[in-house]
């Protein structure tokens, strides 16, 4: 295949994945606050339809936003109201939420079925930096939602690991006790976070209903499944902003390397194709945490000293912890 | 800064855990706050930190009345605790441990913050890498960090709930040389704890509790004998060692070796006779741990290591093996590896019971649940879930938990965060063991106590192993210095 087809299909991986950065990010920053939103699946099936709803009806693309904003707020303010306030497991809340709204947004979508609505402006090039080889046809000559995607993942980043009001994010994750003799509301901001995050999962569905994947389909319209992987993209990702957003690019790629090789290896059954990004992500996933895993380090103890330090410091440095206090709820005696 | 507390209650339910309360501390003054496990110690301290508020009385802060309404606010007026254990965020760097709840812009300055928490650390002689990330730390090195943290963030009034648990002996002079030095400069120390030598060295002046009620104060120089009445109401005595006279033994140990990525321990031979008591001593870490959990059939040994337990080869036996000959293990981190949290105590006492029937014998458990709960003065009720139950409690339950006959009892730190009574109580139970020939080896980190029941003692330093010495013939300098490794042979 020639270099600049490639290219050009590793932009649409790109394009293809910032959705999966919306949603990853907002839930990377729910958990972070300690509260795991398991609707992840089933608000960005129904923020793609509400999404799509509003934009069709009003003709307003922002508007479709919006709404899908709303909605994913909303099932957050379920998840926060029923956890925070109400101290019940926040896993089975979030489950019977995920299979609540996927319903609902294929009932309540039926009226939207296959009409034609507004779509994201195409990819426009940024001046100067899209003459950059490589790296401008790559990034800079893209959506505006891939670079607001771009833009979140930098702010995201420098909020939670640089400012006060980011660390005081995590240390609520961590221990609530400490963040609370320290001053912190920790329920306060934990339906902040919480609803912030679910959020920017919301607008994760009008992404795919206005741009990726335009239109409105039901249960064709291939979203079932992505809040999943969103929600192991998270785990792998190590709760961080950053290895988060790498996450779904990959998965992304791999899903795109799956059709490629579909045309090129007409042996393998595309099922197979089609399926593989799952495994092969956790696959890679797996080894990206492979630092966690007892096993290695007594293995790593038994390597010879001149490789030992920079083996173990790669490791460590890749080693990723949930919050300690994630899904546990707070109460200052 | 003068404080003052005047006819405090507080009630949890029906129970009155502080009875009004009257106290009044006076600048430069490092005030002692002593009672055993639920005498209304640390309700009080929440109370003044601002964790919880009273149902009646007030505090006065250099004669203002003032309303404390949460710890963040406390600190604010200057008053700050630090938490048994530390209330820090262990996964996260010392630097952004320090800016979380400091007050300032949206990008905090860490080079200025890093400067000056150094250079406040060097006035206490604290060496504090702001780089370090907190689990990385011992206990007293997160307990400095939080002092250094706490007077960074202007604390005048410094509470001290139990700090010298989990600590190590050079920390703990540091600590107090570190709080008289505070004492000095005019700030008031207040150190709450149920080890009274450590009141004895540390305070001017002492306030006893006991159920609730403030039951008398003292200064210095103290009667240990008075403080020991007030704060139980009775005399109180250590039992005396019992002595081991029998000629079988119960434990043989030949070629022990444990490997582990930090330590390696090898080559340890000792016989244990029945109803004999060992103490294991060395600093934490030293292995004496590892040596322990082998001896449980918690962790692997290695090379020529033969373990047997009443003639029976347990070495690289499974723990059921362990379980049959009649060896138990009772874990220091109690919650964590001892009991079942969400189970209560009848519930604990059905899974350590008879397992081979399929249905539960409700009346049978619920009586026994019953006897052991009088048997073992657990105070808690046979629904109460163990999380409910005070440390003290805690280590009852473990011990009411064991089966009947044992041929070898295991104990990790049996006295931590128990107070004297229950800590005599406990080896009271523990010689009742020990004459039906139950031999008993133990991990403390208190010398006294291992010279006091002991019968011999192995001291442990970084994975090699003394001689067995016996323990009448030994003293707290010589075991000092085996600690602290002098005198070790190979």
């Amino acid at each position: 295949m020639e270099f600049n087809l490639i290219l050009v299909g590793l932009a649409g991986v790109i394009a293809a994945a910032t959705p999966i950065v919306f949603a990853t990010i907002g839930e990377t920053i729910t958990e972070k606050a300690g509260v795991t939103n398991l609707s992840v699946n089933g608000t960005i099936i129904l923020s793609a339809m509400t999404g799509f709803a509003v934009a069709t009806s009003t003709d307003n693309l922002w508007l479709g936003f919006l709404a899908g904003a709303f909605v994913g707020a909303l099932v957050a303010a379920i998840v926060a109201f029923s956890s925070i306030t109400l101290k019940q497991s926040q896993v089975a809340v979030g489950f019977v939420l995920t299979l609540m709204c996927r319903d609902l947004a294929y009932f309540l979508g039926n009226p939207f079925m296959g009409l034609s609505g507004p779509r994201v402006p195409p990819a426009f090039e940024i001046p100067l930096l899209s003459k950059i080889p490589i790296l401008g046809t790559l990034f800079f000559n893209q959506d505006i939602l891939v670079y607001l995607s771009f833009l979140l993942i930098i702010f995201a980043n420098i909020y939670v690991y640089k400012t006060r009001p980011g660390l005081s994010l995590q240390g609520i994750g961590e221990r609530p006790a400490s963040a609370y003799i320290r001053g912190t509301n920790v329920n306060k901001m934990r339906y902040i976070y919480t609803i912030l995050g679910g959020a920017l999962v919301g607008v994760a569905g009008p992404m795919y209903s206005l741009s990726v994947k335009a239109g409105w389909k039901g249960t064709i319209s291939g979203l079932d499944g992505i809040g999943w992987i969103v929600l192991a993209i998270v785990i792998f990702g190590g709760w961080n902003p950053l290895r988060g957003s790498l996450g779904a690019y990959l998965f992304a790629f791999l899903q795109w390397l799956g059709l490629v090789l579909q045309t090129s290896l007409p042996g393998i059954p595309s099922q197979v194709l089609q399926v593989a990004p799952f495994p092969l992500m956790i696959l890679t996933l797996l080894l990206v945490n492979i630092g966690n895993a007892e096993w290695v380090d007594r293995t790593i103890m038994g390597l010879p000293e001149n490789v030992r330090p920079a083996i173990s410091r790669l490791l460590r440095s890749m080693k990723t912890n949930p919050p300690s206090s994630l899904g546990v709820p707070f109460e200052n005696e | 800064m003068k404080v003052e507390l005047r006819s405090i209650h507080k009630y949890f339910g029906p129970v009155h855990a502080n009875n009004n309360i009257s106290l009044t501390i006076l600048p430069g003054t490092i005030q002692g706050i002593v009672g055993e496990n639920g005498a209304g110690k640390s309700t009080l301290m929440k109370i003044l930190s601002g964790f919880i508020q009273a149902d009646e009385g007030e505090i006065l802060l250099d004669d203002q009345v003032i309303t404390i309404h949460s710890p963040s606010d406390a600190l604010k007026r200057g008053i700050g605790m630090l938490h048994q254990d530390p209330l820090d965020f262990p996964p996260m760097k010392v630097i952004d441990n320090l800016l979380i709840g400091q007050e300032g812009g949206l990008f905090p300055n860490k080079r200025k913050v890093a400067a000056d928490i150094k250079k406040l650390a060097n006035q206490f002689g604290f060496s504090i890498d702001t780089e370090a990330y907190v689990e990385g730390l011992t206990v007293g090195e997160r307990q400095q960090l939080e002092i250094i943290r706490l007077l960074w963030m202007g604390a005048r009034i410094l509470i001290l709930d139990e700090p010298t648990t989990g600590i190590s002996a050079s920390q703990k002079e540091k600590l107090f040389e570190t709080l008289t030095r505070l004492a000095s400069e005019g700030m008031i120390v207040i150190f709450v704890s149920h080890k009274l030598e450590e009141i004895e060295t540390l305070c001017h002046r002492a306030a006893v509790f006991r159920g609730g009620l403030l039951v008398g104060e003292a200064i210095q120089p103290y009667h240990t004998d008075d403080l020991v009445r007030l704060m139980f109401g009775k005399p109180m005595e250590l039992g005396s060692r019992l002595g081991c006279h029998s000629e079988e033994n119960v434990v043989e140990i030949h070629n022990l070796e444990i490997e582990d990525p930090r330590l390696h321990i090898r080559d340890v031979d000792l016989d244990v006779k029945a109803g004999e008591v060992i103490g294991l001593a060395g600093m934490e870490g030293s292995g004496q741990r590892l040596f322990l959990r082998a001896l449980g059939g918690l962790l692997a040994t290695t090379g020529r290591t033969k373990l047997l337990v009443k003639g029976h080869d347990l070495t690289h036996e499974p723990y059921s093996s362990y379980l049959k000959t009649g060896v138990a293990y009772v874990p220091a981190d109690r919650m964590e590896e001892g009991l079942i949290p969400g189970l209560t105590l009848k519930e604990h006492f059905i899974l350590t019971g008879d397992t081979k029937k399929l249905f539960i014998d409700q009346e049978e458990s619920l009586h026994r649940t019953k006897v052991k709960i009088s048997e073992f003065n657990i105070k808690g009720r046979p629904d109460s879930y163990v999380e409910e139950l005070s440390g003290g409690n805690q280590q009852r339950a473990l011990l009411a938990l064991l089966n009947e006959p044992l041929s070898l009892v295991l104990l990790e730190h049996p006295s931590r965060g128990l107070d004297l009574e229950s800590t005599i109580w406990l080896w009271e139970k523990l010689k009742e063991r020990c004459k039906t020939g139950t031999a008993v080896i133990f991990i403390s980190s208190d010398l006294e106590q291992i010279l006091h029941y002991s019968d011999r003692i192995l001291v442990f330093f970084g994975g090699k192993v003394s001689k067995p010495m016996l323990a009448a013939e030994t003293n707290v300098d010589q075991l000092g210095q085996l600690i602290g490794g002098k005198g070790f042979v190979n």
